[in-house]
């Protein structure tokens, strides 16, 4: 394992213990008194402090050992958990963030707010604590028996603690070493509980020529004097609980016998006397430990595996060809019109269902809950409340909900600045909800969940509303609309989404980035998706993204449109019909319009919205799919036939051509060729458009990371 | 690639030469991925007309252009001949519909000349120079600008 890779580990684990960070520090705010949560908290800073030290990342050590020392102090109950404290804490998580990712990319943290941060930390800090002498020196370990002291200078607390005495035998496995733990890190560790004496064990040395670097074959007996209880210490041992033999137990007045006595080597001090490790103990141990190993399951995290995501692509990719492969041979297969053979057609259906268990396995491989990037939007609230002055909290619902990996990293850039948006222009300053009557702090609810094969991601404030007198002011003030334009409510609204919009009357160092909403929407777009707004003056904005469930692949009816194949999304179709012609009615000299269970619904047909096909049919002929579109509602979408329901695999167009209006992707069918998947909302919006919607290209603007 | 600022290395450059719209033009070998018999292709909706639609390249969606009308010189006529050059360029891959293939055109850097001053902006764009063979010219095609033309807004 390469130097690299082991540093890689540790910032993905740094990744997940900052997640736990950020997760333990919302609890604590419900619930300042749950020591589980404190105590979850101080681990996981003092995890990423052990592994910064072993990277010799000082600057990081020495924040996280500041931030470590403060939360000790609550842990110990010295410290009350107070609103201003529970806020640093969060200034702190997020500090730690920004220092592991500057050390990650290797540039300059943030000095300013760093500093800014240890002083207010340093203020919950007596003077003992702080002439605790802290250092991260490198040790070399020797290969000999040397017994290593370590001690520690006065630590003020808890000196009057009863001592008690604990004798640690300790075996790592090689499967310790190999995940890039370091047993000095542990009994460094160890150390700063107490008085530690460690001996190692070298009788497992074998014969230099037999010597297999990759095995592990040093053991340790250490004795610990420390007032901490025996918890403290198997929580040092937590993540190598499962990769090591150890036992801990503490010495009252057992009488220690040697060990197997390690090696005579001269000039050495003697050991200390070892425990007793005989046979029938062994055996109880393994036996404690199968238990343990039970229990862990029952609470502990779910094992995991790392992967490379390339593979996991690769293998996406290669199912995707399996699919479509087994698509050509049930069609190779169907031209032969062989004689009835049902024990092929049996094998034949088998071997799509494989197909398919395979890439819903492999699909799920790559889906993850939203859980970590909700969590990410807790600091932009914050930044967001304390740079606009206003108090906001957020509130997240449904964050086990699982999206595509790739959705959730694509989403993260355009939900950060509708977060961002919802605090700036959607919240009230306190004063003014005070006066509305409404809670001074104002509330932004992020929620995930699955509906009808789809992601629906929604984001919500209780603020004032959209200020639609404005938004329409701003618009014809713009340019973007006539002013002696009629728009509905939801129009309004949607001009949000037009190209450099941007409605803050003040301009906080928030906007005015020259970043709008439409930027979102295309974001939201190039994903498969669609945004919604929904806004009721006074109690707020609810901004909704719908995404489909995974890139790759989605049931779709294949149909004929102007002779030719295409694809629409089953998941957007409500109901097909074959229309009668006493149901349609003509509409002035172009439209046609079908009574469907008593509403008249606008046929759309989609051959000459897509421009391949010179004339319109007449209406009566063909087939109506029924879907629901945001920008009007319930329309029937008229195609030639419909063949067939299969799942497909989705290609992008746009990687090697462009986006195309109505289309969102193609897939290639079984004999090879290809067929283009519609959007239905796009489509409709083909038609010619309405006056106050000027065409305009939009912008190639990328979204800011501010 | 072809840089005008490179020092005065006479390494040879290989090149690909095709006729599209009756003219010969020609591609540097190492941007071409295959040369392939033409297939009916998938068109799409609103399109310009150099736009013949998309292809299946072993799982890859892939747009077909008909070179000599992205070059303004017709469309290209149905032909047992007619051919599809897969190229590839910065990470996209796109076909081109040509007349027909001709030869494998080995030259000196040297001997690649500026294009000629012409009224034609496309056109200018479109060709990195000029190699004179024999007495015909042929023009190396810029692969970067045949793609930049895309129009469409890329998201």
């Amino acid at each position: 394992m390469s130097r690299n890779s082991i540093r890689d580990t540790f910032f993905e684990e740094c990744e997940e213990l900052l997640e736990a960070l950020v997760e333990g520090l919302s609890s604590m705010e419900q619930d300042p008194d749950d020591m589980d949560v404190v105590n979850a908290v101080f681990r996981a800073v003092h995890s990423i402090k052990g592994g910064a030290g072993a990277f010799a990342l000082d600057r990081l050590v020495s924040f996280a050992h500041t931030f470590e020392t403060v939360m000790d102090k609550v842990r110990s109950q010295e410290l009350k958990v107070t609103e201003p404290l529970m806020h640093l804490f969060h200034r702190s998580g997020d500090q730690l963030a920004d220092l592991v990712e500057a050390a990650r990319d290797e540039r300059e943290p943030n000095a300013e707010s760093e500093a800014a941060i240890l002083k207010e930390l340093d203020g919950y800090l007596g003077e003992a604590d702080k002439d605790e002498s802290f250092s991260f020196d490198a040790v070399t370990l020797d290969f000999g028996a040397a017994p290593v002291e370590i001690a520690e200078d006065g630590d003020a607390d808890g000196e009057e603690a009863a001592l008690r005495s604990f004798h640690i035998r300790f075996k790592p496995s090689p499967a310790l070493y190999a995940n890039g733990h370091e047993p000095l890190l542990l009994f460094d560790a160890l150390a700063e509980l107490g008085e530690l004496r460690a001996t190692a064990d070298l009788s497992g040395l074998p014969e230099f020529d037999a010597f297999d670097p990759n095995g592990a074959v040093l053991a340790w007996t250490l004795r610990l004097e420390t007032s901490e209880p025996e918890t403290v210490l198997h929580e040092i041992f937590e993540f190598v609980e499962s990769l090591c033999e150890l036992d801990i137990r503490e010495h009252d007045g057992l009488k220690p016998s040697p060990l197997a006595p390690p090696p005579d080597l001269p000039g050495l001090a003697p050991p200390p006397a070892p425990l007793d490790f005989d046979e029938p103990a062994a055996a109880s141990d393994a036996a404690e430990l199968r238990a343990d190993a039970q229990r862990g399951e029952a609470r502990g995290p779910r094992p995991t595996l790392r992967v490379d995501l390339e593979r996991v692509d690769r293998l996406i990719n290669t199912v995707g060809e399996l699919i479509i492969n087994q698509a050509m041979i049930s069609q190779r297969i169907e031209e032969l019109e062989l004689p009835a053979v049902a024990h092929l057609t049996n094998e034949l259906e088998a071997y799509k269902l494989l197909a398919r268990d395979i890439q819903e396995g492999v699909m799920a491989i790559r889906a993850q809950p939203v859980k970590p990037l909700f969590q990410r939007m807790s600091r932009i609230v914050r930044e967001a409340a304390e740079a606009t002055g206003k108090k906001a909290r957020l509130v997240t619902v449904g964050d086990s909900t699982e999206v595509d990996k790739t959705v959730i990293e694509r989403l993260a850039d355009p939900l950060t600045h509708m977060v961002r948006n919802a605090v700036d222009h959607g919240l009230e300053k306190s004063d003014v909800r005070a006066a509305a009557g409404k809670e001074a702090i104002g509330t932004i609810r992020l929620s995930a969940s699955h509906r009808s094969g789809s992601v629906f991601i929604e984001i919500g404030d209780d603020g004032a509303g959209l200020n639609r007198a404005r938004i329409l002011e701003k618009a014809i003030e713009k340019g973007l609309v006539l002013p002696e334009a009629e728009l509905s409510e939801s129009e309004i609204d949607n001009l949000l989404f037009l190209p450099g919009f941007s409605t803050a009357s003040e301009v906080s160092n928030l906007s005015g980035r020259g970043v709008g909403m439409d930027v979102v929407k295309n974001a939201v777009a190039a994903l498969g998706g669609r945004v919604s707004i929904a806004s009721s003056p006074g109690a707020g904005t609810t901004f909704t993204i719908v995404l489909p469930l995974t890139l790759a692949v989605m049931d779709g009816f294949v149909i004929s449109v102007a002779d030719q194949t295409m694809v629409i999304p089953i998941a957007s179709i409500i109901e097909t019909i074959r229309p009668s012609q006493r149901d349609l009615h003509a509409v002035g000299t172009k439209g046609v319009v079908i009574l469907v269970r008593g509403a008249y619904v606008p046929v759309v047909d989609v051959a000459f919205n897509l421009g391949l096909a010179s004339a319109r049919k007449e209406a009566g002929e063909g087939v109506l799919l029924l879907v629901s579109t945001e920008s009007q509602g319930l329309t029937a979408l008229r195609v030639e036939a419909i063949h067939d329901q299969r799942q497909v695999v989705i290609k992008s167009l746009e990687s090697n051509y462009a986006a195309i209006p109505g289309v969102s992707a193609a897939t290639i069918l079984g004999d090879g060729k290809i067929a283009l998947i519609l959007d239905p909302e796009e489509v409709v919006k083909l038609q010619p458009a309405a006056p106050y919607f000027p065409a305009i290209t939009p912008p190639k603007l990328e979204l800011h990371h501010a | 690639m072809l840089d005008a600022n490179e020092g005065p290395t006479e390494t040879q450059f290989e090149f690909i030469t095709f006729s599209a719209g009756n003219q010969s033009f020609c591609l540097e070998i190492m941007q071409i991925r295959e040369i392939r018999r033409w297939t009916p292709v998938t068109k799409l909706p609103h399109t310009p007309d150099d736009v013949l639609g998309v292809m299946n390249l072993r799982g890859a969606v892939i747009p077909i252009f008909d070179l000599s009308a992205r070059f303004g010189l017709g469309v290209t006529p149905d032909n047992e001949r007619n051919v599809v050059i897969v190229a590839a360029a910065n990470g996209t891959t796109i076909g081109l519909l040509v007349e027909s293939v001709s030869e494998i055109l080995s030259v000196a850097k040297s001997s690649i000349q500026e294009t000629p001053d012409m009224k034609s902006d496309a056109a200018r764009q479109a060709i990195l120079g000029v190699i004179s063979v024999g007495d015909s010219m042929v023009r190396v095609v810029n692969l970067d600008a045949v793609l930049d033309q895309e129009g469409g807004a890329a998201a």
